[in-house]
């Protein structure tokens, strides 16, 4: 399986190469990957990985080290849609812990697992850096605030009838 | 109490707009090419006297680390560069992804305004990738600014050149570490350096690099608007101005909100975060600063003020003025032992005694709550968190340590309870 930019991805990184200084085109090689992973279904794959390195001249080593440090690459497959659960302590006062088994119950799969269609994954993420409106859970980019386990079933129902 | 025209960030609550037009009514973008008409060194020289220190957790005053800019052993030829550390992501603190969403030209104004001060014409504004909505909004701004011919070319008539970026993150605490944040932006993985060298002297590509925090840079407008002694005059002698404390946890109005330094913590939480859940007898702990700051019991809660030199004092710091607030119905013990395990999950694995170190810690917290602990595992504790921070590249393990060590101050009984009897 190749990969390679779409028309208009190639476009953005281009854009993204020329914010760095000539022969410091490494720097883009962060958000090429993200580029990458957008396109590529939410993860990245090995070719994907070599494509933006090969696109940038720069060792394909330096995409694995980076794909592997950065906890937002996702190296195998996850679901449509990422529900992204902050565990940690002001989110965790708030009642984390209950919305994370909402998840868990409501779609029968654990923390780092996705469901069989394809459509969810859940993992448990640090800070997410919204404490004022915990409990929160960001679903691919965007974030879910103030939730109670009414609030997080109702959010998965609606996304289930949109699939 | 903060009085209301005093306040800097009059849409921290996101009730204006944020684009250029509502954000201008607010003040932003005023006299801009004038005030960098007064040069680079009054404008160090004012940043120094109003005192603000950095509003990203260390505290250092922003003035004298602009200043080491001045040092002529600097190369002039090298291209400088001045970077905004958006990478918020210590818990408790939200107070950055605010100003980004409701007040990016307050942030854009800074920017510029700092980069002249240091010499730049190139300025990142690295920020978390989990913030992609706050960066579509920052964007947006930046187009906006570039339009009006407020950033690039002769910025804001300035005569100034000075072109800005969006850099974002994927995930990694360790990038709010300033030479680790300079690593990511490099394309490699996010290791802080050895220092020194330092960023002024040698950061972006090798170039003098200068990292700020976006409440400081966010800040920098005003304090020249309105002067430096109108800064210093809120406050107390080096603990001056205004700060946003983000209040979460068991309060019953959670909030971001802008107050005068050195607000004792029962007024800031009683009158913005509408007080502790059950009131404030209900009280049990408050992190004050952040998750790298130590843990207060209510005996302290009572009487400490929120400014640099006060929680200093105390054992704890200011930190980044997150502050996690523990009702009674909290185990703290079980608090900190998911502390622990946050610095376990972030570190980022360069140190040996970090790495290890905090391993330990969140082992031998996990043992004492499961009550399978000894004494002997309390001067284990003790030992690990005096030993770890000496032995590193950067701050992560001190503030790795800094829960563990105020629970063993404070909260040493509720430990000793878990311990197994023999």
């Amino acid at each position: 399986m190749t990969f390679q930019f779409t028309p208009e991805n190639m476009k953005e990184a281009k854009a993204i190469i020329a914010k760095y200084p000539k022969g410091r085109q490494l720097s883009a090689l962060i958000p090429l990957l993200d580029l990458a992973q957008r396109q590529n279904g939410n993860w990245l794959s090995e070719e994907a990985m070599n494509y933006a390195a090969d696109m940038l001249q720069v060792p394909r080593i330096r995409a694995y080290e980076a794909a592997t440090f950065y906890t937002m690459f996702n190296l195998k497959p996850v679901g449509k849609h990422l529900l992204q659960v902050c565990t940690s302590i002001p989110c965790g006062m708030c009642g984390a812990a209950q919305v994370l088994k909402t998840c868990k119950d409501r779609l029968g799969i654990n923390a780092g697992e996705t469901t069989k269609d394809g459509l969810f994954s859940i993992v448990e993420v640090e800070c997410l850096g919204a404490c004022i409106h915990a409990p929160v859970v960001a679903i691919n980019d965007d974030y879910n605030e103030k939730l109670s386990s009414k609030k997080m079933t109702a959010i998965i129902d609606k996304l289930e009838k949109e699939c | 109490m903060l009085i209301d025209k005093d306040k800097i960030f009059t849409n921290l609550q996101g009730k204006g707009a944020s684009d250029l037009r509502s954000s201008r009514s607010r003040g932003i973008w005023n006299n801009t090419g004038k005030i960098i008409g007064k040069g680079q060194a009054w404008i160090i020289n004012e940043v120094k006297k109003s005192e603000i220190r950095g509003r990203g957790g260390a505290g250092f005053p922003t003035g004298v680390k602009w200043s080491f800019i001045q040092n002529p052993n600097i190369d002039p030829d090298l291209p400088r560069y001045f970077i905004v550390n958006a990478d918020e992501g210590e818990p408790g603190t939200c107070k950055d992804r605010d100003i980004l969403r409701y007040e990016p030209h307050r942030l854009l104004e800074g920017v510029l305004i700092s980069a002249f001060a240091i010499g730049a014409h190139t300025a990142y504004i690295y920020i978390r990738g989990e913030y992609a909505n706050e960066a579509k909004i920052l964007q947006k701004a930046i187009n906006e600014a570039y339009s009006k011919r407020l950033l690039g070319k002769n910025a804001a008539g300035s005569g100034w050149d000075c072109d800005v970026y969006i850099h974002r993150g994927m995930g990694g605490y360790i990038c709010g570490e300033e030479t680790a944040l300079i690593e990511s932006l490099e394309g490699k993985k996010g290791l802080p350096r050895n220092k020194p060298p330092y960023p002024v002297q040698a950061g972006l590509y090798s170039c003098p690099t200068m990292v700020n925090n976006v409440e400081t840079v966010s800040t920098i407008p005003e304090i020249l608007r309105r002067g430096a002694s109108w800064f210093a005059s809120i406050g107390r002698h080096k603990n001056t101005g205004t700060k946003i404390f983000s209040i979460s946890g068991c309060v019953n109005k959670p909030c971001n909100v802008e107050e005068a330094m050195g607000i004792p913590l029962k007024e800031l939480i009683e009158k913005h975060a509408g007080g502790v859940t059950g009131g404030w007898d209900n009280l049990l702990a408050v992190i004050p600063g952040g998750a790298s700051t130590e843990v207060l019991p209510k005996s302290i809660c009572n009487i400490v003020t929120m400014d640099f030199d006060d929680l200093c004092s105390l054992h704890s710091a200011l930190g980044t003025g997150g502050v996690i607030v523990m009702d009674s119905s909290v185990d703290v013990v079980a608090a900190v032992f998911r502390l622990s395990l946050f610095y376990k999950h972030e570190s980022c694995g360069q140190c040996t005694p970090c790495r290890e170190g905090i391993g330990w810690i969140s082992r031998i917290m996990q043992k004492i709550l499961r009550g399978q602990a000894g004494l002997r595992d309390i001067d284990l504790l003790e030992d690990l968190i005096k030993q770890i921070p000496d032995e590193t590249i950067c701050a992560f393990a001190a503030g790795a340590a800094s829960p563990i060590q105020g629970l063993l101050r404070h909260f040493r009984p509720l430990m000793l309870e878990r311990i197994k009897r023999l």
